[in-house]
């Protein structure tokens, strides 16, 4: 026997943190580590549903598994755009996203070192 | 309040709490590494749950290739090792964004508290029935799934290569129309 309470206050808390840390972070990897905190509410979320209900088809596991492996997707592209940013700008601070824009490539890499 | 309530109130209480110090740390490092506590706790609150498959999965994956992703990023992107105001926006912005976190938790709470109803029973589910579902009912999904996996691999491959031949190029400008 289990109350449901539970499990939907932690995925309404780790839902909240994770759109702090989106909105509060300036390195573009922290931004990722919100997404993930969400993304993980929406997991326990289906979690608690498919532990408790009659669920003929498995839907709250599976579902659960095909986020986790959309998750692993978006993270690999999110990653590949940052180190291309990276290696364009020189840093990864969204405070400054868009200052230098226009500027050549080299010219960018020259001037953050 | 049953055991199980009181076990997974402990191993979600552990979660939030790390997911907490994941997003609020100073040390770039140490958010990556709170991650990996916070991702295994939920891995844990699974297995309160009943789902042990789900819960190796998210170790497995979670923990085990996108933190190890997250930090190789941000060995990559240089980051500072040591306390570090940079890497968190203005005390205004972090009040506004600590405001919409919470707002956000509220409506998810106002919502599903009422409908979380009296203890239930928890039958737990079998790998075997999760398995026989995945490759019956779900089998189409879980092949478009895997073509996802190939683009996305495929796209992080050709954006970082992009921008590598782009900056070889003598003209800067000419991004993404290489031959």
């Amino acid at each position: 026997m289990i109350h449901l309470a539970g499990p939907y206050a932690l995925a309404a808390v780790l839902a909240g943190l994770g759109t702090y840390g989106v909105l509060a972070r300036r390195n573009a990897v922290l931004v990722l580590i919100g997404v993930e905190l969400v993304l993980n509410a929406a997991n326990v979320l289906l979690i608690s549903l498919g532990a408790v209900g009659a669920d003929s088809w498995q839907a709250g596991n599976v579902l659960t598994l095909f986020v986790i492996t959309i998750a692993a997707a978006e993270v690999c592209v999110a990653l590949a755009v940052v180190l291309a940013v990276f290696r364009q700008r020189g840093d990864v601070d969204l405070a400054r996203a868009g200052s230098a824009q226009g500027e050549p490539a080299s010219q960018t890499l020259e001037s953050a070192r | 309040m049953t055991a199980l309530d009181v076990v997974f109130g402990a191993v979600a209480l552990v979660a939030a709490a790390s997911g907490l110090l994941a997003v609020t740390t100073r040390h770039v490092v140490h958010a990556a590494l709170w991650l990996v506590v916070c991702l295994g706790s939920v891995a844990g609150c699974y297995l309160v749950l009943g789902a042990e498959f789900v819960a190796l999965v998210q170790l497995l994956v979670y923990v085990g290739a996108v933190v190890v992703l997250v930090l190789f990023a941000l060995m990559l992107t240089r980051a500072p090792i040591g306390p570090n105001e940079e890497v968190s926006t203005s005390l205004a912005h972090r009040i506004l964004a600590a405001v919409l976190g919470a707002a956000v938790t509220a409506l998810l709470l106002a919502v599903l508290l009422p409908i979380a109803g009296p203890a239930r029973e928890r039958p737990g589910t079998t790998s075997t029935a999760v398995a026989e579902q995945l490759f019956g009912t779900w089998v189409w999904p879980f092949e478009v799934l895997s073509l996802l996996l190939l683009v996305s691999l495929v796209a992080a491959f050709a954006v970082s290569r992009m921008l590598r031949s782009a900056e070889a190029g003598a003209d800067p400008d000419a991004e993404g129309a290489e031959p």
